[in-house]
């Protein structure tokens, strides 16, 4: 190449150099890679606190961020970051959770109340938490595997009337005590 | 799409003939003699710094594509969190191993190539990073170095100085020395905290410093007093939470004092002076300078007409003074993005995701960021910020309408004390796995 050609090169490398950037708009990638922070890496949470999205159910994603969003489902920050999100960034973002591997660790657990909670789940839960809580169906959430520490708190927040539960919920929770929750919740967590 | 290096020698054919800097293969660096570390055969990118920033960029990289080569290049063996430093420093923490992060796990998991050196020069035109452990060449390059302090701008601060007034704004020794001189100060004592004008890392870190320490006083030494001296006019962050906390809790111990720049420090007498004017003694004096930019951006070159922070590209973080060269974390200037680990994090993926786009000639993708922030106001009570960003003509800038801080009447404080350490939890993870 003379240097004629090489100088014309790099004149035209400059120019397109300088050119603005164009940016394709944030993909289903880019949108929940942010969240890992909290969420843990592809959505597999090591804080007890806060829920593992890997694996959940695409539908029950999108509920959640939307009632996030409106208020309808209590929050300290998810309602203020849900409102930064449009609802095919939802859409997005809860196909992208769902699709990764199921996330599900060790937790320290008191047997008995498991056993108890497998009781109450086959008897109470099963027909919509499917597969020992594995599958969601019709809206309804993957429990299997989730932190102990979160499903206490939803606990609480459903118990307290500060989350609603959906009417096929509330009618299969009406009959059963706080403790009973607790080992249902014991149980979830130790679905591997 | 911006043109990369690679693609513009895909376009004109070959590399050969063009006078293009930084084609790999350059000739040895001038600006340093260190042998080279790792002959680079395939595609490269050397990130500097193993914190907030640096360890992300490193796993996104690898995660994103495997096939280029991540080096990781990071001064120590293990790093200490900053968020959370004040839970030690207020006593709520028994030492810092919950904060202490290595980097094993992380380079094992995703075949990132650890240096642990001192990066001693980089030069933009060759790409080549001089390491005290020798060179290296790079086809990217991430830099994610951190702070420095600007002591030169506070008269009588000397080497020795942040060992009698600790900083205790770089995790670390520095922590702990300003934990000890709290617990060997008698009760009835005065601690002075001073805090920069913005920016500067961590914007409500000062403020919630400044109640753990009210909080350890109260609780343990209740004669004592806390003096917050802000070279700001006002609160800059998370004001109308920090000023009920102070009101709320620390009223008798505690005393906000705004518009107080400290220029000069006697560490002989822990005596803080205000533009000459006034001084402000105590017995454990814990002064935050002024910053910039982690030394090596700004050795670089890295550095904008404020001589401060580094300028860079809203969607690819690429500097706008050198091509090739990525800088994140705390020392770019982000927009709307605060000088938070989490921003980092956030920005950090940004970074991976657009500069795997530009090494396979693929269009970049538009930002998509996140901060949440939360700080301590006692041993059960914790407050947040949080925030969404994105890109608007060429800016980043928040969502309207979204993000914010926790309601003012303190419902939820609780519940985001428990949220705060799962938070710690996981974004250490993320770092460190």
């Amino acid at each position: 190449m003379t240097e004629h050609w090489s100088r014309l090169a790099l004149i035209i490398g400059a120019l397109a150099i300088s050119a603005p950037a164009t940016a394709t708009p944030p993909t289903a990638a880019m949108l929940s890679n942010a969240c890992a922070a909290c969420h843990g890496t592809l959505g597999a949470s090591a804080g007890a606190a806060l829920p593992t999205l890997a694996g959940q159910d695409k539908d029950v994603i999108v509920d959640s961020m939307r009632e996030f969003k409106s208020g309808k489902r209590p929050s300290t920050i998810m309602g203020r970051l849900a409102k930064g999100y449009t609802d095919d960034d939802i859409v997005a973002m809860a196909d992208f959770f769902s699709k990764q591997k199921p996330h599900r660790p060790d937790q320290t657990l008191d047997a008995t109340k498991v056993t108890r909670g497998k009781e109450l789940h086959d008897k109470q839960c099963k027909r919509c938490h499917l597969e020992n809580g594995k599958e969601g169906e019709d809206g309804s959430a993957v429990l299997a595997g989730q932190w102990l520490q979160y499903l206490q708190i939803q606990v609480d927040d459903y118990l307290s009337g500060k989350r609603k539960m959906s009417d096929k919920m509330a009618e299969k929770v009406k009959p059963l005590s706080k403790d009973d929750m607790d080992a249902l919740a014991q149980f979830y967590a130790s679905v591997k | 799409m911006t043109l990369d290096r690679r693609n513009f020698i895909k376009l004109f054919g070959s590399a050969s003939g063009i006078a293009l800097a930084g084609c790999s293969g350059a000739p040895a660096v001038s600006s340093g003699s260190a042998a080279e570390l790792m002959t680079k055969t395939g595609r490269r990118v050397v990130v500097v710094g193993g914190g907030y920033g640096g360890t992300i960029a490193a796993k996104y990289l690898r995660m994103l594509d495997s096939s280029i080569e991540v080096v990781l290049i990071e001064r120590n063996k293990t790093y200490v969190s900053c968020p959370f430093s004040n839970y030690y420093i207020g006593g709520l923490m028994k030492d810092l191993s919950p904060l202490t992060i290595s980097y094993d796990k992380l380079a094992a998991n995703h075949g990132i190539k650890m240096v642990y050196a001192d990066v001693t020069a980089i030069d933009p035109a060759t790409r080549t990073v001089v390491t005290s452990a020798g060179s290296l060449q790079y086809d990217r390059l991430i830099m994610s170095p951190g702070v420095e302090f600007r002591t030169e701008e506070v008269e009588g601060y000397d080497a020795n100085t942040p060992n009698v007034i600790p900083h205790a704004w770089k995790a670390g020794e520095q922590t702990i020395l300003l934990r000890k001189q709290l617990e060997a100060m008698a009760d009835g004592g005065t601690v002075v905290i001073s805090m920069p004008l913005t920016p500067y890392r961590c914007p409500p870190g000062p403020y919630e410093r400044s109640c753990l320490i009210a909080h350890y006083l109260k609780t343990q030494k209740p004669k004592s007093k806390v003096v917050l001296l802000d070279a700001n006019p006002d609160v800059v962050s998370k004001k109308p939470l920090f000023t009920k906390a102070w009101n709320d809790f620390y009223k008798d111990i505690f005393t906000y004092v705004p518009g107080k720049k400290v220029t000069k420090v006697d560490a002989a007498t822990k005596t803080l002076i205000v533009e000459g004017l006034e001084d402000h003694k105590g017995d454990v004096v814990n002064f935050i300078p002024p910053q910039r930019a982690g030394a090596i951006a700004v050795k670089a070159g890295l550095v904008g007409p404020d001589k401060n922070w580094c300028p860079v590209d809203a969607t690819t973080f690429e500097s706008t003074i050198h091509k090739g060269i990525h800088v994140i974390g705390d020392a770019s200037i982000a927009g709307a993005m605060p000088k938070s680990g989490y921003s980092a994090n956030s920005a950090a993926k940004v970074c991976a995701t657009n500069v795997v786009a530009l090494m396979n000639g693929k269009e970049t993708i538009e930002l998509s960021g996140i901060n949440v922030c939360y700080s301590a106001l006692n041993d059960q009570q914790s407050i947040s910020i949080a925030g969404v960003y994105k890109v608007a003509e060429g800016k980043i800038i928040a969502v309207a309408n979204s993000g914010g801080i926790s309601p003012t009447d303190f419902s939820t404080t609780k519940l985001e004390h428990i949220y705060a350490e799962s938070w710690l939890k996981n974004i250490l993870t993320e770092m460190s796995t």
